[in-house]
């Protein structure tokens, strides 16, 4: 599996990089590095901890949340690009500044928009995950064939069902547009809380670094990423069952 | 109307006496693209009930423009169509389009292809696939209902696309190049299999080619398109006995003859 076209490292190789931690952290060198045994045992500490609890309650409300609105809303964008050119020369410019501008830097905005709470860290997550999932899916609705859609009409469907027919034929590029959207997702719930800092694992974040617990923090880290890559390897999963019919696309 | 009862039907019966209204007619038909490319030019022509008519000339010379302006996929820049002496302003159940790609839906089964126009037409599923299995089996796939496409071969796909065509009853097949996807192979058992196809389904079938070969084994007519501005060149009615071994006819000095002349006239503009 791959991710923005970087192979995901296989598993020899993340033992190779945990031995590496380790010996890094043995030498304390870093206040930053303990050793990687350390994070572990940290780890147990951190997720038996009740404010660890409601820290993943809210990172996950917040996180499904911003998803979900994402999802549906880059698809309805990305749908409205594909098949008015009009809205597309109008949107698509935008659209690719917003992708490739340094979001992290629109937070504070959506603070004082959003308030110190949920709203923005929610907000933050679509951001991050919209416009790759409007932009993916605006290829795919690009690429549908045209003698399909010429099929559609001339056996009379109606206008829902060439709908129908140009969203199942977009489901490839609809479906790594979202397994994208939910990495970025991530960080934007991360960076949100962060900056927030006040709410869910960002207070968590700021708790330990305030109190150098340097082992939970990266603790920390570890279980974010692993629930990133699952969530991302369950969409690739998905995928994969969609892609027969990618193959066979004319 | 039952499909299984297809050749009890009205229509049936009124194409064995001869009908001599055309079902198809195109008056004064030109197409410009984009303002520049003149695709076609003053098409007039008849297409007779019950009869196969081949579209045959160079590629680039307008035949799928042609084809698509039939079938009401494309609005021609002057002229009309008529389909049972009534102009066409789209496309209509009377007509049925097969295309060059196939153009199946992917994520369905053969089965779900093959009844996509009955669907449309918001026939019940029970009767719906039952009609579709029928044609699935006449166009000589049964067992494979519940395949994908991905499954298929380029020649089996294109069955699919056929039974679609005939499952929704309509009048007119128009079919785009429908065996220039598919090995010689299965090109040559596909014909045949048209030609028996047309002894059972009563229909007026409209069908561009570029292969001459394909078109005097097929056709009752052939217009000859010229290349562009794609004008009508020549009309033919090869007068070809098509009982008996598929072969024979293929050796039959009528069906050597006709397709020199044919060459012949052709062998100009490719010069
Ligand atoms: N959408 C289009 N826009 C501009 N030119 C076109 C378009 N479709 C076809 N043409 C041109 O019109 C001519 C006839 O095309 P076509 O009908 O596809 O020919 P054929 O099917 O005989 O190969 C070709 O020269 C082609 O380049
Ligand atoms: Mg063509």
């Amino acid at each position: 599996m791959t991710i923005y076209g970087f192979p995901v490292p296989k598993f020899a190789a993340l033992i190779v990089w945990v031995i590496v931690w380790e010996i890094v952290g043995q030498f304390e060198l870093l206040l930053l590095f303990p050793p990687f045994t350390e994070v572990l045992a940290a780890m147990v500490d951190v997720v038996t901890t009740p404010s660890f609890f409601e820290a993943a309650r809210i990172t996950a409300y917040c996180y499904l949340l911003g998803l979900a609105l994402a999802v549906v809303f880059g698809i309805a964008l990305g749908l409205l690009m594909g098949l008015v050119p009009a809205a597309d020369k109008l949107l698509n410019m935008w659209i690719n500044i917003f992708l490739s501008a340094p979001l992290s830097a629109l937070v504070p905005v959506i603070m004082i928009l959003f308030g110190m709470g949920q709203p923005t860290v929610i907000v933050t997550v679509f951001m991050f995950a919209v416009w790759i999932i409007a932009l993916d899916t605006r290829a795919g609705v690009q690429h549908v064939s045209p003698s399909l859609k010429e099929m559609a009409l001339s056996f009379g469907a109606s206008r829902a069902q060439r709908l129908k027919i140009v969203l199942f034929s977009a489901l490839p590029e609809i479906l790594a547009g979202i397994r994208l959207g939910v990495i970025r997702g991530v960080k934007g719930v991360v960076i949100g809380q962060l900056l927030v800092s006040i709410i869910g694992v960002g207070a968590l974040f700021s708790l330990y670094s305030q109190n150098f617990l340097m082992g939970h923090f990266w603790a920390l880290i570890l279980i974010l990423f692993a629930f990133a890559l699952s969530l991302a390897e369950l969409i690739g999963r998905f995928e994969q069952k969609v892609e027969f019919y990618a193959g066979a696309r004319g | 109307m039952n499909a299984i009862a297809q050749t009890a039907t009205p229509d049936a019966t009124a194409a064995a006496t001869p009908v001599d209204a055309p079902i198809v007619r195109t008056e004064g038909i030109h197409k410009v693209y984009g303002g520049a490319v003149h695709a076609l030019k003053d098409i007039n022509l008849e297409f007779k009930r019950g009869e196969l008519t081949s579209l045959l000339g160079p590629s680039g010379c307008g035949k799928t423009t042609l084809l698509k302006i039939i079938a009401g996929l494309l609005k021609p820049t002057e002229g009309r169509v008529q389909v049972n002496g009534k102009p066409i302003t789209g496309p209509g159940p009377e007509r049925a389009f097969v295309f060059q790609d196939f153009a199946l839906m992917p994520w369905a089964t053969v089965l779900r292809n093959a009844a996509f126009g009955l669907e449309q037409q918001g026939v019940a599923k029970a009767e719906r696939e039952e009609r579709a299995r029928h044609y699935v089996k006449e166009v000589g796939l049964a067992g494979f209902e519940d395949k994908y496409p991905h499954e298929l071969s380029g020649g089996m796909r294109q069955r699919v696309g056929l039974a679609r065509a005939l499952a929704v009853d309509a009048d007119v097949l128009l079919m785009d190049e429908p065996f220039s996807a598919v090995d010689e192979q299965t090109r040559r058992k596909f014909q045949e299999d048209l030609i028996r196809l047309r002894e059972i389904e009563n229909k007026t079938f409209i069908l561009v080619t570029h292969s001459i070969e394909e078109a005097v084994y097929l056709s009752d007519r052939i217009v000859l398109l010229s290349p562009r501005p794609g004008r009508v060149a020549q009309v033919m009615d090869p007068d070809i006995k098509r009982e008996g071994d598929p072969d024979a006819i293929r050796r039959a000095p009528e069906y050597l003859d006709l397709t020199d002349e044919i060459w012949r006239g052709l062998r100009e503009y490719v010069e």
